[in-house]
C-alpha cells in the first residue's frame, strides 16, 4: 500500500446543485485520489468533523447558494479550532471575482476554481499542493 | 507519529484519524505504533455488515448506530468501498447515509478504499479496528460490499457478522456469491417493504435446514426496513443475543484466539512474500530463467528450486 | 412523397459519392447531447411520414405543431422573468418594475431556506436568507410580496416544490386578504417533487408522503382553485444537472405519467386534474435538437394520455409548457456572450411552441442578475416577438426532413427509456435504484470531459479565450443586513400572533397528516393563523420523516 491523496468533496449550504461536486468527485477518483463525498446540505460543523475523521488532505467546497462569504471563513475557523489547519480548503461555484480575492486574501481558502476551470487544472493544483511524504 | 498514540489513548479523534492514515499507507512507523496501541485493545465488540450493493447497508449501519447510541456506547464505523482498479482512486460515499451521527462525538466514521492489494485490506482493517478500540469505541462496525474475496475476508475479524440481502433487486439465494452465506451469524432482509420478502426468508431457512449448526447457533433471518425503522431494535437485541451466546459457549474466546494466531501467521506470510518479491523475483534471475522456460530448457519446478536455493539449500 | 423515394435514393447515392471525396473538419458531428447527426436529411429519413398521424393541425391531436390553433397569431407566449431576492419588500418593488416594463406574468424565486422549508432564523439558514430569491417565512411576508398587485389581475408562477402546498396556501390566503376568491387565482406552482429526487435535490420528506401532498393539491385545486396549474413537471433541472435532451424529455414525461397514475390511484378522474398539469423545459443551445424535443414531447404526451390513460377531454392531452433558457450553457468568461446564447435558445423555444418563456440574464452565472441584465433578457424576447417575424407562422420548421427525423428519433429514444423505467418497476422504484441519477451523472461527466479535452468547444472558455480577462460587469450585492432584518421580522411575528390559534391549527394538521384526510385545508388554516413555513414543515417532518440521498457519482 502507498500514500493516496484524500479529498473531501462537500456541498455546504441548502442548494442542491451537486452537478459540479459530483463531476469533480468522479474526476478526482479517476486521477487516483480517494474522494470522500458527504452529500448535500452540510453545515460547516459537519464538513469539518468529516474532514478530521477522514483525515483528508484537502476539503473541496462547492457553493452555488451565494453563502460563500459566510461558509468559507466558518469552515476555516472550525478547522483551526480543531487543530486541523493543515487541511487545505479549495472551492468552486458561483463566486464573483472580488469575493474570490477577498476570501483568498483573508486566508479563508487556498484556492477557488471558477466556472470554466478544467478538471486537469484542479488535479494539477492538488498534486502540486499536497505534500506527499 | 508516535506522539499521536498518547493522544489517541486520551480519546483525541484527530490522532485516531492520523494513525488510521498511517495504517492505510503502510507507513514506516506502523509496527511501532501498533505495538504501543496493542495493550490497549481487546475491548471493542466488532460487528461486521456485508451484503450486495444497494442492499441498504449504510442505512442499516445508521439505524443500528442509533440503537447503540441510545445505550450510550461509543461507536466506530469503518465503511469500505471499492478502489477503482484503473486509477487506484476511490469514491467513498457511505457517510451520506450516516449524517445524523456526523456531529455526535460518540461516533467516529472512517471511509476506506479497498486499495487493491490482496490480503492488505483485511490486514489494514483489523489494525484500524484496533485503533478505534484503543480510541475508546465500545463497538466497531465494519461495513463492506460483499463482492470480492478480500471484502469477505474482513468479516473473519467480526465477532458478529450480518449478511444483508434485499428482495427484488436480483438477490436470489442461488446466485449470491459463494462464501457470503456461510459467514452470516444473522441474516437481514432489508427493504422488506419491497415485497418478495417471504420467499427470500423461506429460501434461506431452507438452506439453513441443511447446514450444520455452529455451537448451537442457528442464524436468525430477520426482516427490516430502514424506511420505517421496523424491527431495527429487534435486530440490535438479536446482535446482543449472539454476543451472549458466543461468550456463554466459549466461542468468543476461541474465535479471538484463532484470529490472533491467524494474524501472526498472516504477518509472517506477508513478510515472506515481501522477501520473495524483493530478493527472488526481481533480481534479474527471473528474467534470465524466463527465456529458458519459454524454450523448454528448464521446467517450472526446477526453476523454482533454483531460485529457492538461497533459502532452502 | 413516398413514390419518389427510389429516385431520391439514386440522387443521394450520387451526391454521396461526390461528397465522400471531400475532407470534413476534424470534429465529431453530434448534438450537444452526443446524439450523432447525419450531414444531410432527405425524404429518405422520414419514409413513412404522415402529416395527419405524425403532426396533425395546430391545436389538434397529436398536437405536434402546437397546442393552440392560431398559436402566436392569437397572442405571444407569456414573457415571464423569474425574479425574487432579498426580502418581500424588495421583491415587491422589482415585480412592480417588471410589470411596468411590459412583463405579463410574475415568477417568484424563493431563497434556499424557503425552498427547503426552514424559517429565516433556523441555524441552517445562516448566510442564505434572501440570497438566491426572496425569503418567505409566513403569510405576513406573502402579503408584503404582493402588496399593491391585485391577484386577480396577474398570473403568478412560484418555484417551490417540497413545501409547495404551504406557499400555495399562503398565496390563497393573500388573495383572501385582498378580497380575491381562490376560484379567480391563476398561476402555477412547480410542485414537482419527483425531479427533486432525480436532479434538483431540494427534497424534504420521502417520496410516498410527498406524492400524497401532491395528490391532495390536485384534489383541492379541482374544487377550489380551478384555474391553477397544480404542477409544473420540470425537465429544466434534470437538464441543468447534466442530462441529455432525450433524458430530459423521457424523465420529465415519465414523471408526468407518474403524477397521472398517482392522481388516478387517489381516486380522481383523470380529466378532472390532467388539464391542470403543465410542463417546464430547458432551452439548451443545440437549436434543432431542442425544437425536436418540444415537438416530440407534445406528441408523446397526447398519445399516452389518450391511449394509455383513457383521457377523454382534449385538454388532458395538451402538453403546455414553460421554457427557460439553459443556465448551464452560460459562461462566466466573457459574460456578454451569454446574451447571444440566450437569444438563440429563446428562438428555439419559440420555434418549439412554448407557452411562456424566461430568458436568463447574462450575469446569472456570476450572481443574481442586475436590473440592466434583466432588461436585456426581456428585450431579447421582445425582439423575437416583434422584430424577427418568427411568430407569424405556426410551427414553421414542420416538414423539414431534419426536424421531422429528429422529432421521430427523440420519441423513439424516449420510448426506450419508458420501457426501461417500467421494467424497473416505475418512477419511484427507479429513483430508489438510482437509475435516473446515475444516467444523468454519467452524461454530465461525459460532457465535462469532452469540454476539458476540447472535443467540444465552448467559446470564451476553452477556445477564443481573452487572456487576462477581467469581468467588469456590475454584480448585484445582497446586503447582509437583510438577513438580520428578516430574522428579526419572523421572531417578532412569533411573539405577536395568537399562539394558541397557531398551536391548535398545527395539531389539527398533525392529526390530518397521521390519517388519510386531505391536508390542504389544515395547512391553509395554519397559514391563516400565521404559523411559519418552518413550523408547518416541522410538523410534517415529524410525521413523515426525512428523505436521505444516495451516493451516486
Amino acid at each position: 500500500m502507498s500514500r493516496r491523496i484524500r479529498v473531501l468533496v462537500a456541498k455546504p449550504g441548502l442548494d442542491g446543485h451537486d452537478r459540479g461536486a459530483r463531476v469533480i468527485a468522479r474526476a478526482l477518483r479517476d486521477a487516483g485520489m480517494e474522494v470522500v463525498y458527504t452529500g448535500l446540505h452540510q453545515t460547516p460543523e459537519q464538513v469539518v468533523e468529516a474532514a478530521i475523521q477522514e483525515d483528508v488532505d484537502v476539503v473541496g467546497l462547492s457553493i452555488l447558494s451565494g453563502a460563500h462569504m459566510t461558509l468559507f471563513p466558518r469552515i476555516k475557523q472550525l478547522l483551526a479550532e480543531n487543530g486541523a489547519d493543515d487541511i487545505m480548503v479549495m472551492g468552486g461555484g458561483t463566486i464573483p471575482e472580488e469575493d474570490v480575492k477577498e476570501l483568498k486574501e483573508g486566508g479563508w481558502t487556498e484556492e477557488i476554481f471558477t466556472p470554466g476551470t478544467t478538471i486537469e487544472d484542479i488535479v494539477a493544483w492538488i498534486n502540486s499542493n499536497v505534500k506527499v511524504d | 507519529m508516535i506522539e499521536y498514540v498518547d493522544r489517541l489513548l486520551q480519546g483525541d479523534r484527530r490522532s485516531a484519524a492520523k494513525i488510521i492514515t498511517l495504517i492505510e499507507n503502510d507507513g514506516a512507523d506502523k509496527p511501532e505504533v501498533m505495538r504501543r496501541i496493542y495493550p490497549n485493545t481487546g475491548k471493542a465488540y466488532v460487528l461486521g455488515i456485508t451484503g450486495s450493493p444497494g442492499a441498504g447497508k449504510s442505512s442499516l449501519v445508521d439505524e443500528i448506530t442509533k440503537q447503540i447510541r441510545a445505550e450510550n456506547f461509543k461507536v466506530g464505523i469503518i465503511a469500505v468501498d471499492p478502489t477503482s482498479p484503473f486509477s487506484g482512486g476511490a469514491l467513498l460515499g457511505d457517510r451520506i447515509r450516516m449524517q445524523e451521527h456526523a456531529l455526535d462525538r460518540g461516533v467516529f466514521i472512517r471511509s476506506m478504499g479497498t486499495r487493491g492489494s490482496l490480503g492488505g485490506l483485511a490486514s489494514a482493517t483489523k489494525d484500524v479496528v484496533k485503533v478505534l478500540d484503543a480510541y475508546g469505541c465500545d463497538i466497531v462496525i465494519i461495513e463492506t460490499v460483499g463482492v470480492g474475496q478480500s471484502e469477505l475476508d474482513i468479516m473473519h475479524y467480526a465477532d458478529t457478522t450480518l449478511v444483508v440481502l434485499t428482495p427484488g433487486a436480483g438477490d436470489h439465494i442461488q446466485t449470491i456469491k459463494a462464501g457470503i452465506m456461510e459467514i452470516a451469524d444473522i441474516f437481514v432482509i432489508n427493504k422488506a417493504d419491497l415485497g418478495g420478502t417471504e420467499k427470500m426468508i423461506t429460501d434461506i431457512e431452507g438452506m439453513l435446514d441443511l447446514s450444520p449448526l455452529l455451537k448451537g447457533w442457528r442464524p436468525p433471518v430477520m426482516a427490516t426496513s430502514t424506511l420505517d425503522g421496523k424491527n431495527i431494535s429487534n435486530l440490535w437485541e438479536t446482535i446482543k443475543k449472539h454476543r451472549r451466546h458466543m461468550i456463554d459457549t466459549g466461542t468468543y474466546r476461541e474465535a479471538a484466539e484463532k484470529r490472533l494466531r491467524l494474524e501472526v501467521t498472516e504477518i509472517i506470510q506477508r513478510k515472506l512474500m515481501e522477501i520473495i518479491e524483493k530478493d527472488l523475483l526481481s533480481n534479474g534471475k527471473m528474467s534470465s530463467l524466463t527465456e529458458k522456460l519459454v524454450n523448454r530448457e528448464i521446467d517450472p519446478y526446477a526453476a523454482a528450486g533454483d531460485l529457492l536455493k538461497k533459502f532452502l539449500p | 412523397m413516398c413514390d419518389k423515394l427510389p429516385e431520391i435514393q439514386q440522387d443521394r447515392d450520387k451526391w454521396q459519392e461526390k461528397r465522400s471525396k471531400l475532407k470534413d473538419r476534424d470534429f465529431k458531428f453530434e448534438t450537444v447531447s452526443s446524439m450523432p447527426v447525419n450531414d444531410l436529411y432527405t425524404p429518405l429519413d422520414i419514409p413513412d411520414f404522415d402529416h395527419a398521424r405524425d403532426l396533425g393541425m395546430p391545436g389538434s391531436y397529436p398536437y405536434t405543431r402546437g397546442v393552440q390553433p392560431n398559436m402566436y397569431r392569437g397572442r405571444f407566449w407569456t414573457m415571464r422573468q423569474f425574479a425574487g431576492f432579498a426580502t418581500a419588500r424588495e421583491s415587491n418593488e422589482r415585480y412592480k418594475y417588471l410589470l411596468s416594463k411590459g412583463q405579463t406574468g410574475l415568477s417568484v424565486a424563493f431563497d434556499m431556506p424557503t425552498i427547503m422549508g426552514y424559517d429565516s432564523d433556523h441555524p441552517r439558514a445562516l448566510g442564505e436568507v434572501g440570497r438566491v430569491g426572496v425569503a418567505i417565512d409566513s403569510l405576513q411576508d406573502m402579503e408584503t410580496l404582493f402588496d399593491g398587485i391585485p391577484l386577480d389581475k396577474v398570473s403568478t408562477s412560484m418555484t417551490t416544490n417540497a413545501p409547495a402546498s404551504i406557499l400555495w396556501c399562503m398565496y390563497i390566503a393573500t388573495g383572501e386578504k385582498q378580497g380575491v376568491p381562490s376560484e379567480k387565482l391563476t398561476g402555477t406552482i412547480q410542485n414537482d417533487i419527483l425531479k427533486e429526487y432525480i436532479a434538483q435535490k431540494s427534497w424534504i420528506y420521502p417520496p410516498e408522503p410527498s406524492m400524497r401532498l401532491i395528490t391532495n393539491i390536485f384534489e383541492y385545486a379541482c374544487k377550489h382553485v380551478p384555474k391553477w396549474n397544480t404542477v409544473s413537471i420540470s425537465g429544466y433541472h434534470i437538464r441543468e444537472a447534466g442530462s441529455t435532451a432525450v433524458q430530459e424529455l423521457a424523465f420529465t414525461l415519465a414523471d408526468g405519467f407518474a403524477y397521472v397514475e398517482a392522481g388516478m390511484a387517489a381516486g380522481l378522474n383523470v380529466d378532472d386534474f390532467a388539464p391542470r398539469l403543465s410542463f417546464f423545459f430547458n432551452a439548451h443551445i443545440d437549436f434543432f435538437e431542442e425544437i425536436a424535443k418540444y415537438r416530440a414531447a407534445r406528441r408523446i404526451w397526447a398519445r399516452r394520455m389518450k391511449e394509455k390513460y383513457g383521457a377523454k377531454d382534449p385538454k388532458s392531452w395538451l402538453l403546455r409548457f414553460h421554457t427557460q433558457t439553459a443556465g448551464c450553457s452560460l459562461t462566466a468568461q466573457q459574460p456578454e456572450n451569454n446574451i447571444v446564447r440566450t437569444a438563440y435558445e429563446a428562438m428555439g423555444a419559440v420555434l418549439g411552441g412554448t407557452q411562456s418563456l424566461h430568458t436568463n440574464s447574462m450575469d446569472e452565472v456570476l450572481a443574481l442578475p442586475t436590473e440592466k441584465a434583466v432588461q436585456i433578457a426581456l428585450r431579447t424576447q421582445q425582439i423575437i416577438a416583434y422584430e424577427t417575424g418568427v411568430p407569424n407562422v405556426i410551427d414553421p420548421l414542420a416538414g423539414s426532413y431534419y426536424v421531422e427525423a429528429l422529432t421521430n428519433k427523440m420519441e423513439e429514444e424516449a420510448e426506450k427509456y419508458f420501457a426501461e423505467i417500467e421494467r424497473r418497476g416505475g418512477v419511484l422504484a427507479s429513483i430508489d435504484q438510482n437509475f435516473f441519477q446515475q444516467e444523468i451523472a454519467d452524461a454530465a461527466y461525459h460532457f465535462q470531459r469532452a469540454v476539458d479535452k476540447k472535443q467540444r468547444i465552448v467559446v470564451g472558455v476553452n477556445e477564443f479565450v481573452n487572456e487576462n480577462e477581467s469581468v467588469d460587469i456590475d454584480i448585484l450585492k445582497i446586503d447582509p443586513q437583510i438577513e438580520l432584518d428578516q430574522v428579526a421580522r419572523v421572531q417578532k411575528l412569533r411573539q405577536e400572533r395568537d399562539n394558541n390559534r397557531v398551536n391548535g391549527a398545527l395539531e389539527a394538521l398533525r392529526n390530518a397528516a397521521q390519517g388519510t384526510d386531505n391536508m390542504i385545508p389544515f395547512i391553509l388554516d395554519s397559514v391563516r393563523a400565521y404559523a411559519t413555513q418552518g413550523e408547518i414543515v416541522q410538523v410534517l417532518r415529524e410525521v413523515f420523516g426525512e428523505y436521505k440521498e444516495k451516493p451516486i457519482f
